[in-house]
């Protein structure tokens, strides 16, 4: 590994609340996106003439559109409660990635342009113009949030810098600043149909090699079926599960447990990715666009199972998006739901998590285990964002953070949760989320995992523990990446599934 | 009639009217506002009776804010309980003969104005003496806060200080219900206190303190957790997707 070129935080016992540091992380850029991803998702791809006026067109557009930004511009009492709960700012101390600070970056544009104290008195509220200074905070601080919502948890009129992050980014997009990283994948996956470009005949062979080594490894012919029309379930998962490790790890987990169940199930070329960078940029009708290859895909399939393997902001969207933007789930009463609806077997929920599965599974006593095999390991679970603060599992509130652990303690013996404050709700972002999960953002990549590395190194060495089991590729991938920078090595991370496929047994 | 009693009675009237309409304005905004995506902060309740305890947990207690932090938990609890008590007592100004349940809370009213006072100023402390809140303070929060403090001891200072003429002004107030306009008593701590009410009721509709109303609008605290058994869809995503078909 390279030297980095910033100071990487030290663990401590408890995660400190630094002293402000003005300016602190203000250098950190990502880049720009180029013309040809920006064209292509129908933006500008550079600063408009009239970008001013274009930005101010589009903030009052969103807060008709958006009830949330609309309340979470106006209910803001600058209180303190999210000053310390972001991840980004207990690893920067730049004031600016404080939850309140960030959002003012917009509120004082909404303020000075459309309320009335702002257009009249704009130094006694804070308002202020539009400004290229400003317009550059934007696109560095707005990319500098991963969405994870933890701010959300603690705000008590539930103002979700998420949703001011996701205006910001779209605005931004509007007036020809994108970022490189979420524009190319935002066409890679509606051009291929996968965010890492893995083009079909690609993943076939990675899919035939995958079989192989599963038989070499096991002596059973766990299969990973492509395109099967007829298929009862069609698995939508990660394209990072086809290709990275430790993802593919995963992918071998749901392949044991579908064939361990006798269950036919299919993958999909079309819906080679469950992700959808959509979310990030708060584009609705691009995210709908990234949505609609799921159903899609499931019609032309005639699957009557949808289940979503293990990554976060896709489960996000799934659970709580899918039904609204492309009608996989119930209760739509117009032809273009009811057309899927009534493919969907409605025995089951859809879309469905794969851990919902699997457990399920478990508790039926489908799934036999060696416990054993995975003794070597003790593990904690991380658990990821999107699953936590903004989906579900099962059907009782809180199931999203009962069903993962439930699994690991079925299939293994030894598991230690991390500290109460660092978990379920209040759990801490891996630092990657959101579209920041790129080499242009390392340095904040590394400081936003501190309060996560700092939880994680105190079960290490309390309990021994030396395995981060989770559910999502993002994070997958990120601690692969930022576990070396804190002196841990890059093998403890691995998904929940990797867990079940290490002591399931086949016949 | 003194030109005291005429602005004041105007300054009321004004004061009131920019109160209920601008509030009744902003809450039409909001509920016309579509919540396009199903997005409480789970876990959430999946029904509309754990919404509406989630609500109340909220508005009464502050959980969220418990959660968060101690010191703002404390104090603006102690002020929104202080504040809620010293409103309930003054109607009492606008009724005759006075109901049974207001009569009770005049004493727990009367010493509530300390709590409110000393909620506030524990609020007024952190802007200065944290420094993440410092960095966040704007001249408005200072001001928003020295005007309910001004209010407080104004009134307070009523109570248990320099008695002001309370029978001439609850004469006043029900005058002012009643269309009857009444003199208002000249004591400069009223005119004070009650120039101050008026002004606190003119910036509500345009300030920060939209946040009473806010919160029950807030899509992450009052959305139901149902995404996959409830099709959930705004009307301009609805109209986008029938123009689409």
């Amino acid at each position: 590994m390279a030297a980095a070129e910033f100071e990487v935080p030290t663990l401590t016992e408890y995660t400190v609340v630094p002293k402000i540091k003005e300016g602190a992380t203000a250098h950190v850029k990502t880049f720009p996106a180029a013309e040809v991803s920006q064209t292509y998702l129908g933006y500008p791809w550079t600063l408009t003439e009239d970008w001013q006026e274009r930005a101010i067109n589009k903030m009052g557009d969103l807060l008709g559109k958006y009830r949330s930004l609309r309340v979470f511009m106006d209910a803001c009492v600058h209180c303190g409660a999210c000053t310390d709960k972001c991840h980004y700012f207990l690893g920067t101390a730049d004031p600016k990635n404080m939850p309140v600070a960030r959002q003012d970056l917009m509120r004082k544009v909404y303020r000075r342009y459309f309320t009335l104290p702002g257009k009249i008195a704009p130094w006694l509220v804070g308002a202020e113009d539009l400004t290229k200074e400003t317009l550059d905070d934007w696109f560095g601080y707005y990319h500098q949030c991963s969405e994870c919502r933890r701010c959300s948890v603690f705000c008590p009129y539930g103002i979700d810098t998420a949703e001011v992050t996701m205006a910001g980014r779209e605005i931004l997009n509007h007036i020809g600043i994108g970022q490189k990283y979420s524009s190319e994948i935002l066409v890679k996956v509606q051009k291929i149909g996968n965010n890492l470009g893995l083009p079909g005949p690609a993943l076939e062979d990675t899919l035939l090699g995958l079989e192989e080594d599963i038989e070499a490894d096991t002596g059973v012919p766990v299969k990973m079926p492509l395109d099967v029309e007829g298929a009862e379930i069609m698995l939508v998962t990660p394209s990072a599960d086809f290709f990275s490790e430790p993802h593919v790890e995963s992918l071998i987990g749901y392949a044991k447990v579908f064939h361990a169940a006798g269950v036919s199930w299919t993958l999909s070329t079309k819906a080679s990715e469950a992700g959808n960078f959509g979310l990030f940029n708060g584009n609705y009708e691009t995210m709908q666009k990234v949505a609609m290859r799921i159903r899609d895909a499931a019609l032309e399939l005639g699957c009557k199972r949808i289940i979503v393997g293990e990554c976060g902001h896709a489960w996000r969207v799934a659970y709580s998006f899918w039904n609204t933007l492309t009608g996989i789930g119930y209760g739509g009463n117009d032809p273009f739901s009811q057309k899927l609806q009534q493919q969907l077997d409605n025995r089951y929920p859809q879309p469905q998590h794969i851990c919902e599965y699997t457990w399920d599974l478990i508790e039926k006593d489908v799934l036999k285990f060696d416990k054993s095999l995975n003794d070597d390991r003790v593990i904690t679970f991380h658990d990821s964002c999107n699953v936590a603060r903004g989906s579900r599992m099962g059907t009782e509130p809180g199931g999203q953070f009962t069903i993962p652990r439930n699994i690991i303690k079925a299939v293994a013996n030894n598991f230690h949760d991390m500290a109460a404050e660092t978990i379920g709700e209040t759990t801490f972002c891996c630092g990657g989320g959101g579209g920041l999960l790129t080499d242009d953002l390392i340095e904040v990549r590394v400081k936003g995992a501190l309060p996560r590395m700092n939880a994680y190194n105190n079960v290490a060495q309390g309990q021994g523990v030396n395995f981060l089991a989770l559910i999502c590729a993002i994070c997958k991938a990120q601690f692969t990446k930022v576990l070396p920078y804190y002196g841990f090595d890059r093998g403890q991370v691995g998904g929940v599934h990797q867990l079940v496929s290490t002591a399931i047994k086949l016949d | 009639m003194t030109s005291l009693t005429v602005i004041y009675t105007g300054l009321f009237y004004f004061a009131t009217i920019v109160l209920i309409g601008g509030v009744a304005f902003r809450i039409y905004e909001y509920s016309r506002t579509p919540a396009p995506l199903v997005i409480p902060t789970t876990p959430a309740p999946t029904t509309n009776t754990g919404v509406a305890m989630r609500m109340a947990r909220e508005v009464v207690l502050f959980e969220s804010l418990f959660k968060s932090n101690k010191w703002i938990w404390v104090f603006g609890w102690l002020f929104h309980v202080g504040l809620a008590l010293v409103l309930l007592r003054h109607i009492r100004y606008f009724q005759e003969p006075v109901w049974f349940w207001v009569e009770f809370l005049q004493p727990f009213g009367k010493y509530a104005s300390f709590m409110m006072i000393a909620g506030l100023a524990g609020l007024w402390a952190r802007r200065f003496l944290v420094d993440r809140v410092r960095y966040i303070s704007t001249p408005s929060d200072h001001l928003m806060l020295a005007l309910l403090i001004a209010i407080g001891m104004s009134g307070a200072m009523m109570t248990f200080v320099v008695h002001t003429d309370i029978v001439a002004l609850k004469g006043f107030a029900l005058g002012l219900l009643t269309f009857d306009i009444q003199p208002v008593p000249s004591d400069p701590i009223l005119l004070i206190h009650l120039a101050l009410v008026a002004l606190l009721m003119i910036i509500f509709p345009v300030s920060k303190l939209l946040h009473a109303p806010g919160i029950f609008f807030s899509p992450t605290r009052n959305q139901k957790d149902n995404p996959r058994e409830t099709r959930h869809i705004a009307p301009w995503a609805a109209a986008m997707e029938r123009d689409k078909a």
